[in-house]
């Protein structure tokens, strides 16, 4: 693993079990600032518990999360919380709030959260910034702004969640499976949105797939999961042509390897 | 040798089971006491809560009105066929307006609002379980017992009241109406004995109960939801879940707050 003298997020020795069920073992990895770090990995291999952990929406059974130096796992609840404020999250079916109207969805964080004591918003104000945010996904607000997200197609509701995880303009932002459930235009639509939002603010980046299109249009790093370790490291441009053969396999979708696929459960 | 081990299992499934039980009653009281405690702490989400409001108490009213207004003239019926045999008719104003206001018009409330309110909770905050909704509420820096359960616990401890307001007086209604066109009671006698009757302690008990029973419903609700696993069947079950358990806790509840006000 490369070491970051000072990176944006530092992990180190990180593992959590369900019951048996061990899902991330010593995972250990470090993203400097401002770039964007993709996870990849088959279904299982313990993605989503990894980002779920680096949200503080699950407590690792042991290792440290480093956040600017601060370790975010051992932070009292205040703290954490406003740790956590700085961060926006994409999830993968988009979770948009159903009973929201776009615009509301997006603004979220203005209208209800953190951002609600600090900036003190009207509605208009709000309304014009989550509009904002919309134009910047490539969505025309007066069109989608009054719609429910029930309303939109995958691709849009994408967008929306887009725009709902930069409006805050946050240091980190965390991609679950981004392009997961949309055709490949628009997956690629999705990247170039993502990379773009991504470098206009600065932010530092996480994602995770098993989109291997979509690593390399995202990532600036890649690393691999199997079975709950990183297996592999690298710059995206070297993932297809890897001589690990985990890698090799998976990024290539060959039956044939040391990857043994479970048929049965 | 058989039988002892048979016997040891059963004793370890019946144990397992009371864990069960006595870990899911811990983990109620100990949301419903999260849940008091938000209402009291801002952030306060008033948006969520007048919406609640209207929810729970303005539309349910005409299925509360309907159910108050025929079972109050039911029990004028009812009343009345098992009491003229007696020569007491003339009590039936009075067994209407106190069956109603100290039972039928809490219970009732209680149990329609249980099945329309309850169960829409349990499937509205259930389908933001297993839609990741909730997690996305948490990395926004919303906590989700403020904006989801506490405005949703004060609503309908407030709502039910009002609707069991309603509802005693349209049960009143209903059994005036049947007695005065169907049994040819005059009706200035029947006002004069359900006034009689009345006093202020039987409406007052009845909306303190209304009260526990608001509370007791959306509790549930938010409880079953917020705890929905599993997709689609995960919420189904939550829902059923959510009415089964607020109806039996309301009559558990309503025999439990009639021991402690009526019995002497």
């Amino acid at each position: 693993m490369k070491q970051i003298e000072k990176p944006k997020i530092r992990i180190r020795g990180l593992s959590k079990a369900f019951g048996s069920n061990q899902v991330l073992r010593n995972i250990n990895m470090d993203v400097a600032s401002g770039t964007s770090f993709v996870v990849v990995g088959g279904s299982g291999s313990g993605k989503s518990v990894l980002l779920r952990c680096l949200l503080g929406l699950m407590q690792p059974d042991s290792g440290s999360i480093e956040i600017d130096g601060q370790d975010i796992t051992k932070l009292p609840n205040a703290q954490r919380s406003e740790k956590l404020e700085q961060m926006g999250m994409l999830f993968q079916n988009s979770a948009l709030f159903d009973s929201l109207p776009v615009w509301e969805n997006v603004g979220f964080a203005l209208l209800n959260g953190h951002l609600r004591k600090r900036k003190r918003l009207s509605r208009s104000e709000i309304y014009a910034k989550a509009s904002k945010g919309l134009e910047l996904v490539g969505l025309n607000p007066l069109k989608v702004a009054h719609l429910y997200p029930d309303e939109l197609s995958g691709g849009m509701q994408k967008r929306v969640g887009l725009a709902r995880a930069i409006v805050s303009e946050p240091e980190i932002i965390l991609f679950d499976e981004p392009t997961t459930g949309l055709d490949p235009i628009m997956g690629a639509v999705i990247d170039g949105l993502i990379k773009n939002c991504v470098d206009t603010l600065g932010s530092t980046a996480i994602a995770i797939t098993h989109d291997m299109a979509s690593a390399q249009r995202i990532g600036d790093q890649v690393a691999m999961l199997y079975q709950g370790e990183l297996i592999w490291q690298g710059k995206a441009q070297d993932l297809m042509t890897s001589d690990n053969p985990y890698v090799h396999q998976f990024t290539h979708g060959l039956m044939q390897g040391p990857i043994k696929i479970e048929t049965k459960v | 040798m058989q039988i002892s081990k048979k016997f040891f299992i059963w004793i370890a499934l019946f144990g397992r089971l009371v864990i069960s039980g006595i870990e899911e009653a811990g983990a109620l009281a100990l949301f419903g006491i999260r849940g008091i405690i938000n209402i009291f702490y801002p952030p306060f989400y008033w948006r969520i809560f007048l919406k609640s409001l209207i929810n729970i108490g303005y539309l349910s009213l005409p299925v509360v009105a309907l159910t108050a207004l025929f079972s109050g003239g039911v029990i004028a019926l009812q009343s009345y066929t098992g009491m003229a045999q007696y020569h007491v008719s003339s009590a039936i104003a009075s067994i209407v307006v106190l069956a109603v206001t100290r039972e039928l018009g809490p219970v009732l409330a209680g149990l329609m609002v249980a099945g329309r309110v309850g169960a829409a909770m349990a499937a509205e905050i259930g389908t933001m379980r297993v839609t990741d909704q909730i997690d996305a509420l948490k990395t926004l820096s919303t906590n989700p017992m403020k904006y989801l359960v506490a405005p949703r616990l004060l609503a309908s401890t407030l709502a039910l009241p009002f609707l069991v307001l309603i509802a005693d007086i349209l049960g009143v209604m209903g059994g005036f109406t049947v007695s005065i066109i169907k049994l040819g009671f005059s009706s200035q006698g029947y006002i004069a004995s359900t006034i009689n009757a009345i006093k202020p302690i039987d409406i007052t008990i009845g909306l303190v109960k209304a009260a526990v029973f608001g509370f007791l419903i959306a509790l549930m609700g938010c409880y079953h939801g917020y705890r929905s696993r599993g997709g689609a069947q995960g919420v189904g079950a939550a829902t059923t879940s959510a009415v089964v358990a607020a109806s039996i806790l309301l009559l558990v509840f309503d025999y439990l707050l009639t021991d402690i006000f009526f019995a002497k």
